[in-house]
């Protein structure tokens, strides 16, 4: 096909039909992040009920078994709405960029593994209308108790098959678009550090996400076709389901950070004006994370009763998982020292990733030692950790992200004194919110309850505090994309004076196409 | 702009301690850590968790503080130039040794605890524990004595919705129930874990014992306690919509008053927060019915 065949391209449907049938990366990749944007403020909604509720002890606004649906779909919400489409849309938006490809390999299989998410998020919202209410059992989804669900038990179980589809198509046109898509002269080891762990992830979501699928199967059949795979009575094991669960779990919540690792490791280097520290041993670690992710699945499960033999083995394999995220740790404050730091607001995103996911990643680490984690498990020392883990690292990295690629998006400088003040409310009072989480489950309150003993009164008020106005603050970011989209400050091809890479040599805003002409890479 | 860092900073721990000050009920616990416990093996593991915790801590403060210094000194508003280097086998061999190090240091006593706390052999007594939704039954196997043990009457009370009842009133609020599991002192004590329906969790915190209760399969657990007291927990696995109401009360008592509360001269008495003798006049409006 000549160029001008493909400049042709470039005049696309106005309006609706645009974004229902396109098959352009950018705008799929805008679509997935709106939605996740939106997805975001739906679970935070779900959060800040919670948060009210937990305000005092007693119960003065919602119901126990309400309150257990709100726990079970802000979690689905954040994981599956929030968290993983924002970093397929940024995987949409920036690697056929920064590998020199016009667009993504499959980009029918693009946009049709986009639209199965409103249906799928149509499916699971739709159940808190249902007679029996939402899902209550948790996103963990452990039987016997989700099979107690009512009618939306089955909306709950076809809502996850659509996740899942939609996963495994995104991941398969990933994997296929840097494999085979990469401008001449751009070998493995010269990727970005963010298409990288992309790579790594997508195997990662196509070796999962089918387990997911095949346990929640289970569960329908279990319900609805007599069969006992997870029923003593009908020989089979409640436990067995949660080993299923959690091979497809532990690497899920790797899927939500190895991307982030990337975003940072993309961010940190541009406004350090010095190269990534320790190229080859990130890709390393970051394979080696994966590699391990696969093979500690029981550390979730250690109370549930295991032989001595297991829990070692799963003890000891969780903590070797600290040393190569030890590794990317390090490497970033390499990367950093003796660098020419300025701290534009994807700067301070980054930071603020490193050092609360490092807080999370030792909570992990105290985790890992069996005799404690008996003590840990299921209270809210653990809703501190993995949110530790999640929002000031997964959410801090997407922002991040977002501040650091809106220009290029939009053509536009988002407003920076909004950044700014985005950055700093939300990293003051993400720790408000969870760090008294941490002492919380120490003393000894469970995780996943409406109303609790008194002595815990007072910590919790503080995080239901410190949960309010994180909320409110994110309200900024809405400001601050606006900001970018109703643009004043025009941005040049190289928007930040440290970032290097390919998608910088694209005019901001990016063409429609990307890369007609394969640029050339030494 | 160093000076613009630490301000939030500062600003962020203010804003903790005040709050901690300042909030109304100032008077209550502000518990920041478990508690030590008072089973045979809790002083160990509550060791472990401080071992731990501190290492964590100190690499933590490390971390930070190397961020900060690094802030300090390589801004570009300070008219540094970048430095160009962009590996360091050396400097990688030595933060991946460091940690395997660490790690190994932090495995081997682990190890070591895991083994003793799997050790049920030698119990002197042994108890079948029923999750149920959403009370606990105890059976105490080769003694007639078997009961269920549900949220007490004050605290169910106060806990529905519009209630009028400030919990804060309640004695134990969510953590006192209407028959309390009695033990003997310095005995181990084997608990069997089950469930009738879905999947609970037997906690106690000072006794340093959770496990999960699964339905059609047994759970084995045991703890010897040091000293005599009143030992309160809840359920910790999410079991349905009473999953916050299933406290569990664990009364530790010398052998001859276990006797007697065995033999049926003692009972627990939810009000009083003690077991009184069976004749005198009950001061507990508590049923079996009050959940």
């Amino acid at each position: 096909m000549s160029d001008s065949t493909h400049d042709d391209h470039d005049t696309k449907p106005t309006g609706l039909k645009r974004w229902l049938f396109t098959t352009n990366h950018k705008d799929i990749g805008t679509l997935y992040l709106v939605t996740s944007l939106i997805m975001f403020f739906v679970g935070g909604s779900m959060a800040m009920m919670i948060r009210l509720e937990l305000f005092q002890p007693g119960l003065q606004f919602i119901d126990p078994q309400f309150f257990n649906s709100l726990v079970t779909v802000h979690a689905l919400v954040m994981v599956f709405g929030a968290v993983m489409p924002a970093f397929v849309g940024l995987a949409n938006w920036m690697i056929p960029m920064m590998i020199g490809a016009p667009d993504m390999a499959l980009p029918r299989l693009n946009n049709w593994s986009f639209w199965l998410l409103p249906f799928a998020f149509t499916l699971l919202i739709l159940t808190f209308f249902l007679p029996g209410g939402a899902p209550a059992g948790g996103w963990t989804l452990y039987p016997p108790l989700v099979l107690q669900t009512g009618d939306s038990f089955p909306f709950l179980v076809f809502a996850v098959h659509l996740l899942g589809a939609s996963s495994i198509m995104g991941a398969i046109n990933i994997i296929v678009t840097i494999m085979n898509m990469r401008a001449p002269g751009m070998t493995l080891m010269k990727m970005p550090m963010f298409v990288w762990t992309w790579l790594i992830t997508a195997y990662l979501l196509i070796a999962v996400m089918p387990v997911l699928a095949g346990a929640v199967t289970m569960l329908l059949t279990d319900r609805f076709f007599g069969t006992s795979f997870f029923n003593a009575a009908g020989g089979g094991d409640p436990v067995l389901f949660q080993h299923v669960f959690w091979f497809f779990g532990h690497p899920e919540v790797y899927i939500m950070i190895l991307p982030s690792f990337g975003v940072i490791s993309q961010i940190v280097p541009a406004f350090s004006r010095k190269p990534l520290f320790g190229f080859s041993s990130m890709v390393y670690a970051t394979a080696s994370i994966a590699f391990l992710s696969f093979i500690v699945w029981a550390h979730h499960m250690f109370t549930t009763g295991m032989p001595i033999a297991g829990q070692l083995y799963f003890m000891l394999g969780t903590m070797l998982i600290a040393i190569p995220t030890g590794v990317k740790i390090f490497n970033w404050l390499a990367t950093m020292w003796k660098g020419e730091l300025t701290f534009e607001t994807p700067m301070l995103f980054a930071i603020g990733f490193i050092l609360m996911f490092a807080i999370g990643g030792f909570s992990g680490l105290m985790m890992a030692i069996v005799p404690v984690d008996y003590q840990y498990h299921d209270t809210y020392f653990i809703v501190a950790h993995f949110h530790y883990t999640l929002v000031p690292g997964s959410v801090f990295a997407l922002m991040g992200a977002a501040y650091y690629w809106l220009p290029k998006w939009t053509g536009y400088y988002y407003n920076e004194k909004i950044g700014q003040w985005h950055f700093w409310t939300s990293a003051v009072f993400v720790n408000v919110l969870f760090f008294p989480q941490h002492f919380l489950g120490l003393a000894g309150m469970p995780r996943r309850i409406p109303d609790y003993p008194t002595q815990f009164a007072d910590f919790n008020m503080v995080s239901s505090i410190g949960g309010f106005l994180f909320g409110a603050s994110q309200l900024l970011f809405v400001w601050a994309v606006i900001s970018s989209v109703k643009g004043k400050q025009k941005a040049p091809a190289k928007a930040w004076e440290g970032a290097e890479g390919l998608e910088w040599t694209l005019p901001s805003p990016a063409p429609y196409h990307s890369f007609n002409t394969p640029p050339k890479v030494d | 702009m160093f000076i613009k860092l630490c301000k939030p900073l500062a600003f962020t721990t203010i804003l903790m301690v005040l709050t901690i000050i300042l909030v109304p009920e100032a008077q209550a616990a502000w518990e920041l850590d478990m508690p030590r416990g008072v089973s045979t093996l809790s002083e160990e593991i509550f060791g472990l968790h401080r071992l731990i915790l501190i290492i964590c801590t100190i690499i933590c403060i490390g971390l930070f503080a190397f961020v900060f210094y690094t802030f300090a000194t390589c801004r570009k508003s300070q008219g540094v130039k970048a430095a160009k280097f962009s590996h360091s086998t050396r400097a990688e061999i030595i933060w991946t040794i460091i940690p395997t190090l660490i790690v190994i240091g932090m495995a081997i006593p682990s190890a070591r605890g895991i083994i003793k706390i799997e050790d049920t052999s030698g119990a002197e007594m042994s108890i079948l524990v029923t999750g149920n939704q959403w009370k606990w039954s105890y059976d105490y196997l080769n003694e007639d004595k078997f009961f269920f043990s549900s949220l007490d009457k004050a605290s169910y009370e106060a806990s529905r919705r519009d209630s009028g009842i400030d919990p804060t009133t309640v004695d134990h609020y969510l953590r006192n129930v209407n028959n309390a599991m009695v033990v003997p002192v310095d005995t181990k004590i084997r608990l069997l874990l089950t469930s009738n329906d879905v999947i609970h969790a037997w906690w106690v915190p000072e006794l340093y014992v959770k496990k999960d209760a699964n339905p059609g399969f047994i759970n084995e657990v045991w703890f010897e306690a040091i000293k005599t007291g009143i030992f309160r927990g809840q359920c910790a696995e999410l079991c349905g919509r009473g999953h916050g109401f299933m406290p569990i009360v664990v009364v530790v008592e010398t052998q001859e008053r276990y006797e007697q509360w065995l033999a049926g001269d003692l009972k627990w008495d939810s009000t009083a927060q003690q077991l009184v003798p069976t004749n005198q006049n009950p001061t507990s409006t508590d049923t079996l019915a009050a959940l």
